[in-house]
């Protein structure tokens, strides 16, 4: 897809204004904190699985070549063949010409957030094969031909009268009367439609959650159980993944499943994970004639020895996501591109330059929650900071702000001026504020006060009355009160 | 070199440049190789792991209960044909079924009940109902491990409507970790089965406003006849 990161400011303020979209996020802000939540409370182990996810996942980041040439040895031992892609384009060739060996016309897809990054049914359609995404979230906004919100459920900006519009206008082979309002209706007729599309597809292509270098398999996580129909019915299975998603053992995987449902929708486990280990045995009854993996960098490596390296650890569970103040408050499509929320703020200017997704890691109120709630403890807010760093040195922040910026750190590298400064500003808007206690604008702060009041400040400055209580106390008690703490 | 020759040797050769240094040596490499070799086990959790055997059955009711699975426990092997026909009467299902071509499932006496019109082979679209026997079952989360040979297809995991799993007592584990002991020592050469299914609970979809609906591809019902198990302990 093509990336609008550069306009999410218009795009967030767009969202905001959207109130069927606010209700959609509703429902997404009361479900996956909460079931997460109890799902970790009950299990007394999650923090030292944490700890022991991030040290699997790290070992694999500083012996990736070792594990990547192991995975591809298991691959090709058990039949299967391994494809190495540099980029999106080198990708999306592999996989047409892996469709072209049987003359493929329709392709069944689990969801992948890799085949949106390289915009693979664009592609495929392009080149005459007709790509059919299965999972129901992923079916319903291909229809509406629209990117996915959400990585795990991308469909969580509508609600059922979208769907119900989208199945009428698609599937108009069905009588029109039908009754189509409830999500039970809904989700039997995509049962229906889709049944007929795994039978006939000629090549089904999933994505990975997991790939083992121990045994060569591809590991998908699924609660529908769509990605098990795409891989086990056509004659071909591709498996799409970025090389990073790359573990050691089935140990291994274990350990870090343990966290991965619990973290995205607070299931203790999800209905299907499925390990898939080259193609069909001889003798068997049913599954794919041919599996290929197709392993892409697409930037990933480039990321590795530097401050996002530790980015190359996530597990796409989407709870940095489903917590964050920003994403619930804007949705996915506001972030431009297949990655949103914090996860993306770090990700997408890694993978699209800093240029074009800079605004991303600005969107951040810094809450902390996000690293907090990651199950592969990825530095989240740290790494935003580290783009906001390069930004500024390459000169693509606002003049406004590197101004002000300027400006502050000319009176920052002056201890008395900066208190004088800061000492009477308060004042003044201190005796300006008294009445109301709040401006509803204030020159020079439009951007704040054209959405909210600011409160006047109370007529001292925080150094003042620090400076007045460190005299009045003994030497000995610096201890911060709860209230000055809080302040910091 | 080949283009594709080149982009494998042109990516391994970009993160070695990344992590500065070299191809791994014998001596970086061979604690690596070990470690592939011996799969150590990470931390496993106490919920399962704790427990003796028939805690652990116990367990995995509970927890396949919670996720909507159904579960009939039959002391008796010759007992299963009657438990399926029964269920499948509460049901109101139709009793004709597709069963797996497992030699491990004519250890029962299907012709006990002979109105069971039984098809021996993988599923197809307008199969209902699919009976299979498992690999195993993990305790931790109420999970069932189910592999693939010519005898096991996967289709019957996953088209029929309703699925019916005949699961042994001495099948159920505590954490997944014990399951891949069994896996390995059941296929010593590494010649894994070409798919391992994890199922916990049956199929189902949040993707229309987060409610839940059961049965969006897979299997809508999912029933285990859990067969030699003692008798659940009472309450009290």
């Amino acid at each position: 897809m093509q990336p609008t990161s550069h306009a999410f400011k218009a795009n967030a303020r767009q969202a905001l204004d959207d109130g069927v979209l606010r209700r959609a996020l509703d429902n997404m802000r009361g479900g996956f904190p909460a079931k997460r939540l109890a799902a970790v409370n009950r299990l007394p182990e999650f923090e030292a699985l944490r700890d022991a996810g991030k040290t699997i996942k790290d070992h694999v980041l500083e012996n990736l070549d070792f594990y990547l040439e192991a995975f591809e040895r298991n691959v090709v031992a058990r039949g299967g063949v391994v494809h190495w892609c540099r980029t999106a384009q080198e990708a999306r060739d592999t996989i047409l010409g892996i469709c072209r060996t049987v003359d493929a016309k329709t392709v069944t897809k689990g969801k992948s957030m890799v085949a949106e990054e390289i915009a693979l049914n664009d592609y495929l359609e392009a080149n005459g094969v007709e790509p059919i995404e299965t999972d129901l979230g992923e079916y319903i906004i291909q229809l509406r031909h629209e990117p996915p919100s959400h990585i795990i459920a991308p469909a969580i900006h509508l609600l059922k009268e979208h769907v119900e519009t989208a199945f009428r206008a698609a599937h108009t082979q069905l009588d029109p009367n039908r009754p189509l309002s409830e999500p039970r209706q809904l989700t039997d007729e995509a049962r229906a439609i889709l049944r007929a599309k795994f039978q006939s597809a000629d090549v089904g292509i999933t994505g990975a959650n997991f790939l083992i270098a121990e045994t060569g398999s591809t590991v998908i996580v699924t609660n529908e159980g769509n990605g098990d129909l795409t891989q086990t019915l056509p004659k071909i299975h591709i498996v799409l993944a970025s090389l990073e998603k790359i573990v050691p053992t089935l140990e291994d995987a274990s350990t870090i499943l343990r966290l991965l449902a619990r973290s995205a929708t607070g299931q203790e486990f999800s209905t299907y994970t499925t390990f898939s280990t080259g193609p069909r045995r001889p003798g068997d009854l049913d599954g794919p004639g041919e599996f290929h993996v197709v392993l892409l960098d697409n930037g990933r490596t480039a990321m590795l020895g530097t401050e996002f390296q530790d980015m190359l650890r996530c597990i796409r569970c989407s709870a940095c996501m489903n917590h964050c103040p920003v994403y619930g408050a804007v949705g996915g499509h506001a972030y431009g591109w297949v990655y949103p929320g914090p996860m993306g703020s770090v990700l997408t200017p890694g993978l699209l330059g800093v240029a074009e997704a800079g605004h991303l890691p600005n969107a951040s109120t810094f809450c902390g929650k996000c690293e907090s709630v990651c199950p592969m403890k990825i530095p989240l807010p740290k790494m935003m900071r580290h783009w906001r760093e390069r930004e500024f040195e390459a000169k693509l922040s606002p003049s406004a702000f590197r101004s002000g910026l300027k400006l502050w750190a000319f009176f920052a590298k002056r201890p008395a001026l900066y208190r004088a400064a800061t000492g009477l500003a308060t004042r003044l808007l201190g005796g300006l504020g008294r009445g109301a206690g709040r401006f509803r604008s204030l020159p020079l702060a439009g951007g704040w006060t054209s959405v909210r009041d600011l409160p006047a400040p109370e007529g001292r400055s925080f150094q003042s009355l620090w400076a007045a209580q460190r005299a009045t106390r003994r030497p000995h008690a610096t201890t911060l009160s709860p209230v000055s703490r809080a302040a910091q | 070199m080949s283009e594709a020759a080149s982009a494998r040797a042109q990516i391994l050769a970009g993160i070695r440049a990344a992590l500065k240094r070299g191809p791994l040596g014998e001596a970086a490499s061979a604690p690596l190789a070990a470690r592939l070799a011996q799969h150590p086990r990470n931390l496993i959790p106490a919920r399962a792991a704790s427990l003796d055997h028939a805690g652990r059955v116990d367990l995995f009711v509970g927890m396949a209960e919670e996720v909507q699975t159904t579960v009939d426990r039959v002391a008796d092997p010759k007992d299963v044909p009657a438990a399926v026909a029964e269920y499948l009467t509460g049901q109101n299902l139709p009793a004709e079924l597709v069963m797996a071509p497992d030699p491990a499932l004519d250890a029962y006496p299907w012709a006990d009940r002979p109105m069971l019109r039984i098809r021996r082979d993988r599923a197809q679209d307008a199969d209902a109902v699919s009976v299979t026997p498992a690999f195993a079952a993990i305790a931790e989360t109420g999970t069932l491990m189910l592999t693939s040979d010519p005898t096991r297809p996967t289709t019957l995991n996953l088209l029929p409507d309703t699925h019916i799993v005949v699961l042994r007592a001495d099948q159920v584990v505590g954490p997944y970790e014990e399951a891949w002991t069994r896996l390995r020592t059941a296929y010593p050469n590494g010649d894994w089965p070409r798919t391992i299914n994890f199922i916990t609970g049956p199929s189902r979809t949040g993707d229309i406003e987060q409610r839940i609906q059961l049965g969006a591809h897979g299997p809508r019902r999912l029933h285990i006849v859990l067969v030699g198990a003692a008798a659940a302990p009472s309450a009290a």
